[in-house]
Order: structure tokens, then sequence, then C-alpha cells
């Protein structure tokens, strides 16, 4: 039982959702939009637990001292400032020259900027093993590159006028082609999994308890 | 003063219905819930300023409901506050120039009843591939279960995932599992899970550790049930420890560099990386590789794959992905729903072969007919 109701409520929900995307008959819709606002709701409940889980480990490894404990202080401080400046501020607290705001601007904004410019740095890396040639295939990559990048700068069209062109129709035509495919192979993908979850044959996501 | 008398014979309903005018088309919108009437007129050589929208109902005058720009040729009437439009009452509509001018009138609309349909059909190519490929889902599994057996092609990043959780176990490292940056409603954060349920199945079976970082609180408290559940069926559930799935966060960068954390302290030998990745996901590869872990990444979105090609060891690319679940399993009734994709693919191809040939000899149907709104 304790696999067949969750298995049975998703593959009611997943008929209904397939069914509301070809009806637009309100008596379809309105449970289709219904549901959408369900998942809304549950979806912020899962918030106590996520940040009921995120204290948890964390004030339990502070009183363990576990190894680089004072970082989980930084956390958990961190976490109940801004929920109480936050709370402090009622409504209004993404407005501008509000204590979140100023928060979110000024420390979460200038850390995550922080952690995105690092992908300059691994782009260098990754693009030098990338570019290291051993097969054809990774030559043709190479070759393709090349050309791709000088294309795109101003020195391109000054060593040769049709780089540029050769650099649009390589985006255009073989990496199109290619993107497309992927997409195409996605989407029926998509859609076995969904007909896997609806028809009840996905199991494997739940569980018999152990029985 | 003016105005105001032609208004009120406006209301009245006592202009003739024959004053001048010219055509105005009045319809159901079609492929709706209903509500709604959509307007069409072909504009006068010297259109007005503006135009009211004037509108009558069984038994009553002409009143405006409406004031839009007079270069417009169309407008839809549809719910909103002050003037809905009711199913199944009958409407009839009139345009009026704005500042008043007698020769623009347009004739009054012949009479439109508001419906709500039961199917669009501009979703009919939609459908038929759906409904297609449903049947043959169904006609794969009843082959299936009739023990029917089909080759597939070996994906060696499939293969690769028990080989990495094995080096894991005899290295007596953990591995970890990175289920993307969507939240569950996303349907790759909801194939990584029922993936994550074979991995922790595994993982369970050789009593390796499982980190699993979620990025949601959603995802978490679903992961949670997944690697419980999977523990549980392998009957070590006294191996599942609380702490093995974590909330981290939903914000983008701060999860990065959180699990990049994780992943220079505890060092895992494996790290999976499947899901829905965006802007992080060579953050969290290049530092997978930097710390020496066999890496194995799937996803659907395209423009992630070139790095993850680059800096995983294997990397399962978009259909393949999808594929994981049947492939690990290998449940008879999983490979049936394989084999109806790989059938549907082989139409698709067809298909567009023969459009591309009727499109050169100058033939639009068969591509307009799957042309997607």
């Amino acid at each position: 039982m304790k696999r067949e109701v969750p298995l049975l409520i998703s593959m009611a929900a997943g008929l209904f959702v397939l069914i509301g995307f070809f009806v637009p008959h309100p008596a379809i819709r309105t449970g289709y939009d219904k549901i959408q606002q369900w998942v809304i709701i549950v979806v912020a409940f899962t918030y106590v637990l996520g940040m009921a889980n995120v204290l948890h480990l964390n004030v339990k490894q502070i009183q363990k001292r576990s190894r680089d404990w004072p970082y989980k202080v930084a956390l958990v401080a961190g976490i109940l400032v801004t929920m109480a400046v936050g709370f402090s501020e009622g409504t209004k607290y993404l407005d501008d020259n509000t204590g979140f705001s100023w928060i979110y601007n000024n420390m979460y904004s200038a850390m995550s900027a922080t952690m995105f410019s690092l992908l300059a740095f691994f782009i260098a890396s990754a693009a030098f093993r990338a570019f290291r040639v051993r097969t054809v295939e990774a030559l043709l990559l190479a070759v393709a590159a090349f050309i791709l990048m000088l294309g795109r700068v101003p020195i391109g069209s000054l060593i040769h006028p049709a780089l540029p062109q050769v650099a649009d129709w390589l985006m255009e035509v073989p990496q199109n082609a290619a993107k497309r495919g992927i997409l195409m192979g996605a989407a029926l993908g998509v859609m076995a999994t969904g007909f896997r979850i609806i028809l009840g044959i996905e199991r494997t996501y739940g569980s018999d308890g152990g029985a | 003063m003016k105005s105001a008398a032609w208004i009120l014979v406006l209301s009245l309903g006592i202009l003739p219905s024959h004053a001048s005018g010219f055509p105005l088309q009045a319809a159901d919108t079609p492929n709706d819930g209903g509500s709604s009437v959509a307007l069409h007129w072909t504009a006068p050589p010297h259109p007005p300023t503006q135009w009211a929208i004037y509108r009558a109902e069984p038994g009553k005058a002409f009143a405006p409901i409406d004031t839009i720009g007079g270069e417009l040729t169309g407008y839809t009437d549809k719910e909103e506050a002050g003037h809905a439009v009711r199913n199944g009452i009958t409407y009839r509509y009139r345009l009026v120039p704005l500042p008043e001018d007698a020769t623009l009138l347009s004739d009054v609309s012949d009479p439109v009843v508001p419906r709500a349909s039961w199917f669009d059909t501009g979703k009919l190519n939609v459908f038929l591939v759906t409904a297609l490929f449903l049947s043959l889902v169904l006609y794969y599994i009843r082959q299936a279960e009739r023990g029917k057996k089909w080759g597939f092609r070996s994906i060696a990043g499939l293969t690769a995932i028990e080989e990495a959780i094995g080096r894991s176990t005899e290295m007596g490292k953990g591995v970890l599992y990175v289920p993307g940056v969507q939240d569950i409603d996303d349907i790759q954060t909801i194939a990584s899970m029922i993936i994550l349920g074979n991995v922790a199945r595994m993982t369970a079976k050789y009593e390796t550790p499982l980190n699993v970082p979620t990025p949601s609180p959603a995802v978490y408290t679903v992961a949670d049930e997944v690697v419980k559940g999977a523990y549980s069926d392998v009957g070590r559930l006294d191996a599942y420890r609380s702490d093995q799935v974590r909330y981290i966060t939903t914000e983008q960068f701060a999860y990065v560099a959180a699990v990049n954390g994780i992943m220079l302290r505890e060092r895992p030998a494996a790290i999976l990386l499947l899901g829905a990745f965006f802007a992080e996901s060579l953050l969290l590869a290049e530092t997978g590789h930097e710390i020496g872990a066999i890496q194995i990444a799937g996803t659907a979105n395209v423009h992630q794959l070139p790095f993850f090609v680059v800096a995983c060891d294997y990397t399962l690319i978009g259909e393949e992905y999808y594929a994981a679940s049947a492939y690990l399993s290998k449940d008879a009734k999983l490979l049936g729903s394989l084999k109806a994709s790989d059938t549907v693919k082989v139409l698709l191809v067809i298909t567009i072969a023969l459009g591309a040939i009727l499109l050169t000899l100058g033939q639009r149907g068969l591509a307009e007919f799957f042309a997607t709104q």
C-alpha cells in the first residue's frame, strides 16, 4: 500500500494535467489551474522542512564541535539574522533601503558574483584540456573552435574577410543541426518518462517500505 | 453636449443598423475556455482617432465596453472587470468612431455566442504524436510482458555508474550525487530522482556513503524519501542516515559554493551530476575534476553539455539521461518504453525527410501541420 497509493496519486495527477493540456474547457481547466496552485502551497510547506533540516544538521555539528564548525556558526547566524531582519520589516522587506535589501545587495550579491567570476578561470582550464588533440574528433573540435573564436573577434576579418561568415555557418548549420537532434531526442525522453510515471511502470522512485 | 447626445443615441440603440457601415466580423474565439469573442474589421481609408466598442445583449440596448486606438483592426472581448462575457449568451457588436463621425460607423455584427471548447485544435499535431507514442508504449509493454526482449546500444556513462560506485567502495570514500539546480516541477529533476533511487540501491548494497545536497526544499523532501526507500528495499534501512540528504539553498551560486566545499572537504571518489544545470555546471565539474573524482554527468540542457563533456569522464546526452532509469533497472516494461521512444524517433526522422522533400517541391502542408503555436 505504501507504494501503491503514491503511484496512484502520481498517475491521476499526471493524467489530469496531460488532459488539461489539450482541453481548454473550464470543467477541466479549473481543476488544472487548481493543481498548479496546490503545487505552490505544497512547495511553500516544504520550506519549513528544508529550514528545519539546515538548522538541525548545522546546530548538531556545532554542538559536536565537528570539523569546520565555526563556518556552521556563520551559516546559522546568517540565516537567523536575515530572517529576523526580514520579518521585522514586514511585507515591505523587499523595498529599497530596507535592511533585508541591504543584506541582499551588499552581501549576498557580492558573494554570488564572486562565485560566478570563478567561471572565467575554470573555462580557461577546461578549454586547455578540451583542445588537446588526441583523436580525429578532438582535431575537428579544435579546428572548429579555432575558426569560431577567430571569426567572432575583429582580428578574424583582418586575417581573412570570410572567417566571420565561416564562423556563422559553423554555428547555424552543423552546430544547430546537432543541437536540434539532441533536443528532439530529449523531448522524446521527456514524453517517455512522463508516460512511465502516468502508467505506473516507473516505480524506482517509490518504496514498499521494506515489505 | 454633442458627444453626450451621440452616446445617448447609441446607448438607446436607435442608430440604423445600415448607417454607412463597413462590415464587422464577430466570432467565438476558437480553442479557448469560452467567455471570449474576437472582433475583426478592415480599417477604413481614414480611420478615426479612436474606436468605441459597443455591445448589445438580447433585449438590451448597445452599451460601450471599451475604447481602443483607431489604427487597430481587431479586438478580443473577454472576461474583465465591468463587462464580463458569459458563455451561451448571444451578443452583437458595433464600432463607433471617436470623435463622432456618422460616416465611419460599422455595421452591427452578426449575433455571436461565446462557447468553451472541449479540444484545442491548435494542438492536434501534438495530440496525434502523443497518442501515437502512448499507443506504442502500451504495445511494447505488452510485448515485454509476453517475454519479448530487445537489444539496446551500450551507453558507457550508464555502465560507468556502477563502476564508479564500486570504485568509491574500494577506496573507502563516498559518492556525491548532485540533482541539478531546478525544483521538483522540472522533468529533469524528476528523472534525476528516479536515477537517485537506482544509485541509492547500489550504495546501500555496497555500504558506500552517499551524499545528496539538494537545491530546493521540495527536492530535499523527495530525495530523502527516495534514498530512504531505496535503503529499505535492499534491506539496509539500518545504514540510512538522516544527514545523507540535506537541503542547501535555492540560490544558484550559494549552492555551488556549498557543493564545491563538500567536494573539497570530503573528497568523494565518485561525483554524479545528474539533472538540470546552468551556469554552475563547469564550476561544479571542474572542482570535481580537480579532486580527481570519477565524474558522470547527465543533462538535457544542451548549452551545458560541452562543459560536462570537457570536464567529466562520462556524459549522458539528452535522451540518454532520460533512458538511465530503464537502463539501470533492466525492468522489461521500462525497456519497452525505450523501444517505443526509438520507434517514434525513426518515424520522426522519416517525417522530417518527407517534409524536407515536400517543401523542396513547394508543398507546405506537412510542414505547416507540424508547426506548433
